[in-house]
């Protein structure tokens, strides 16, 4: 089988954002970025297939600007076999991505395409179920196992009420939730040997897609401030202000 | 300018995020509720009751047992034909489907929406919360997911009509094999007045035991961090953060939380935050409306006792 994984460059995880005072977005420049933490769990399964002798041929894809070319390492670093840019400046929304990558799904006919269930960046949550949909492909989103059972799939996932174990034939489209594995950080030789594995660069405009945004974007702005409270020294003093709060509550 | 709503529900219940999602659509023009299962006679009779509702539609069949993905948004796209909005609540469910419903009528969908500014203007956080996007859409439909905890319910009392419409001929590629569910009679996190957390200080699924007898003396639902989570101490479904849950309580009690920015992004709608953590210095104690310092085993056994004395009841 063939795996096609997803992956996108957003501003590091760890990094607390700062909005611009002019309400035309978050503060990108000199701001540290690395691989969308979902993304990661999505390579690191598509290895372990690999590994597993359940899979042959790892691809990922990333669609950025040129930087974005790091991801697309990291992944290649962790155990995919070949990378691939789709290279664009603009920042696309997520129906022009999940196009695109269903162009790529059109040429590389993969069996199994993973992605992450959502990108800290825009926190969408949308790219899997519309790649899946576009390319007429089941879904199974938020994956927290993954097993190859011969001509299908069992994937639990992670819903409201518990876990929910699903069973769908191949191809099939999965997103990664973060309870599926544990990604590799990839060694210093793999880091190296990542440098020497194809990777092709191919621009975004040549796929025949209409990239143009559906919504607009009037502003960005920063959430309320909460304001700090007090400390209470005592048990008492903190059930004493609970229970007011709690008889308040009930008062409405 | 018609609506529809898909509504979750579980174990033959309506979610109690159904009344909410009407409420915060009521102005955008008559609204349609759906709901999709089987033997779910009695959550259309409850979607009926909630105010500002035009119309019940029931779609009963083996295909929708437990519905597929796919099978629900093929469904949706011949339905939305006769809607200009198309909205669920942003639950597991809401977020499944409608991405995949707006791709197949080519649409941009808006998820995880917290404020309705007008019929196409809307509000939803991006960066776990730490940031507020106000966007425009002008497609000529609207596909979204709303955020049940940033809005009101609406009143009961109504009786709309109940019609059943034809699924037959509906199928799914996936079929859903097994379900584990959390065993819980605490109220739905999503939407509970009181939520009661704990972090990994907790230490082991036995101390989380502790967390849910003081959930319980306050008729609280219960939520945790991902580190306990991940350590097995509570269930996934109680997952609070960028990753679980969103909550909106009155009253959010954190016990053994740091307060990570992934945390934050699930309870930044709570009325009033009170932290129980032995740093001072951690984050959550920093943005608390009352923070009481101190060992969690200590002080959780005292507080419980100190609650009785004060004969709260709920
Ligand atoms: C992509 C991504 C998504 C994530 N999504 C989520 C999410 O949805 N939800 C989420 O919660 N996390 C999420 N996380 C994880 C998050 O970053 C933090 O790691 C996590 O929230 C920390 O959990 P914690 O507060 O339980 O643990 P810690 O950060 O370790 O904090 C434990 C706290 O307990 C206190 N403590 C220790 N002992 C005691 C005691 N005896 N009595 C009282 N207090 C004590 C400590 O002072 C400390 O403040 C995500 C991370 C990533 C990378
Ligand atoms: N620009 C991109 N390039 C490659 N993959 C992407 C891109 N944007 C989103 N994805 C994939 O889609 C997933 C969900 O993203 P989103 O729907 O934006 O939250 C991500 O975890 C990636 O796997």
């Amino acid at each position: 089988m063939k795996i096609l994984v997803a992956v996108k460059r957003v501003v590091d995880h760890n990094v607390r954002i700062r909005v611009r005072p002019d309400g035309s977005g978050v503060e990108t420049n000199g701001v540290r970025m690395s691989m969308n933490p979902f993304c990661k769990h999505a390579v690191e399964a598509a290895v372990q297939l690999a590994e597993a002798g359940q899979a042959e041929e790892i691809v990922v894809v990333s669609i950025g600007p040129k930087p974005a070319t790091d991801v697309i390492l990291t992944a290649l670093a962790m155990g995919a076999h070949r990378g691939i840019l789709v290279e664009t400046d603009a920042e696309l929304e997520t129906l022009a991505i999940a196009k695109l990558l269903a162009k790529i799904v059109a040429e590389e006919n993969p069996g199994l395409v993973l992605l992450g269930k959502q990108a800290v960046d825009d926190d969408s949550n949308h790219v899997g179920q519309m790649l899946a949909a576009l390319t007429g492909r089941p879904q199974a989103t938020f994956a927290s196992e993954i097993k190859v059972t011969g001509t299908g799939l069992e994937v639990t996932r992670e819903v409201d009420s518990g876990r929910q174990t699903l069973s769908l034939p191949l191809p099939a489209v999965v997103t990664a939730d973060l309870r599926l594995n544990t990604p590799r950080n990839a060694a210093l030789p793999q880091v190296m040997k990542a440098r020497s594995k194809p990777l092709v660069t191919r621009s975004a405009a040549d796929f025949g897609v209409d990239l143009a945004p559906r919504l607009t974007v009037e502003k960005i702005s920063p959430p309320l401030e909460r304001m700090a409270g007090k400390t209470v020294g005592s048990v008492a003093e903190l059930a004493a202000f609970i229970a007011g709060d709690v008889s308040q509550m009930e008062a409405l | 300018m018609a609506v529809l709503i898909l509504a979750d529900h579980d174990l033959g219940t309506l979610s109690p995020s159904a009344p909410r999602i009407v409420h915060a659509v009521a102005e955008l023009g008559p609204v349609d509720v759906l709901v999709l299962g089987e033997g779910i006679g009695q959550v259309a009779e409850a979607a009926a009751t909630i105010a500002g509702v035009a119309k019940v539609l029931v779609g009963q069949g083996a295909g929708f047992a437990a519905p597929v993905a796919d099978a629900s948004a093929a469904l949706l796209e011949t339905l939305a034909e006769r809607y200009h909005y198309v909205v669920m609540s942003a639950g597991a469910s809401g977020r499944e489907l409608m991405p995949r419903l707006a791709a197949r009528l080519d649409l941009m969908p808006v998820t995880d929406v917290v404020a309705i500014l007008g019929p196409n203007r809307f509000e939803r956080p991006i960066y776990a919360g730490n940031a507020l996007q106000t966007v425009t859409s002008n497609q000529p439909k609207h596909i979204l997911t709303l955020r049940a905890s940033a809005f009101r319910a609406a009143a009961s009392g109504n009786a709309a009509p109940i019609e059943p419409i034809d699924v037959s001929g509906i199928s799914s590629a996936a079929k859903v094999i097994a379900s584990h569910r959390t065993q819980s009679d605490t109220p739905d996190l999503a939407t509970a007045q009181i939520v009661v957390g704990g972090g990994i200080a907790v230490g082991s699924a036995e101390g989380f035991q502790l967390i849910e007898s003081l959930a319980k003396k306050l008729g609280a639902a219960i939520g945790a961090t991902r580190a306990a989570v991940d350590a097995g101490y509570a269930p996934n479904d109680w997952q609070v953060g960028q990753t679980g849950k969103i909550i909106a309580p009155d009253l959010y009690i954190a016990i053994g939380i740091s307060g990570a920015l992934q945390h934050l992004a699930g309870i930044q709608g709570a009325k009033k935050i009170i932290a129980i953590n032995s740093d001072a210095e951690a984050p959550l104690v920093k943005l608390a409306d009352i923070a009481l310092i101190g060992d969690l085993f200590e002080i959780i056994p005292q507080l419980i006792s100190e609650l009785d004395k004060t004969g709260l009841k709920r």
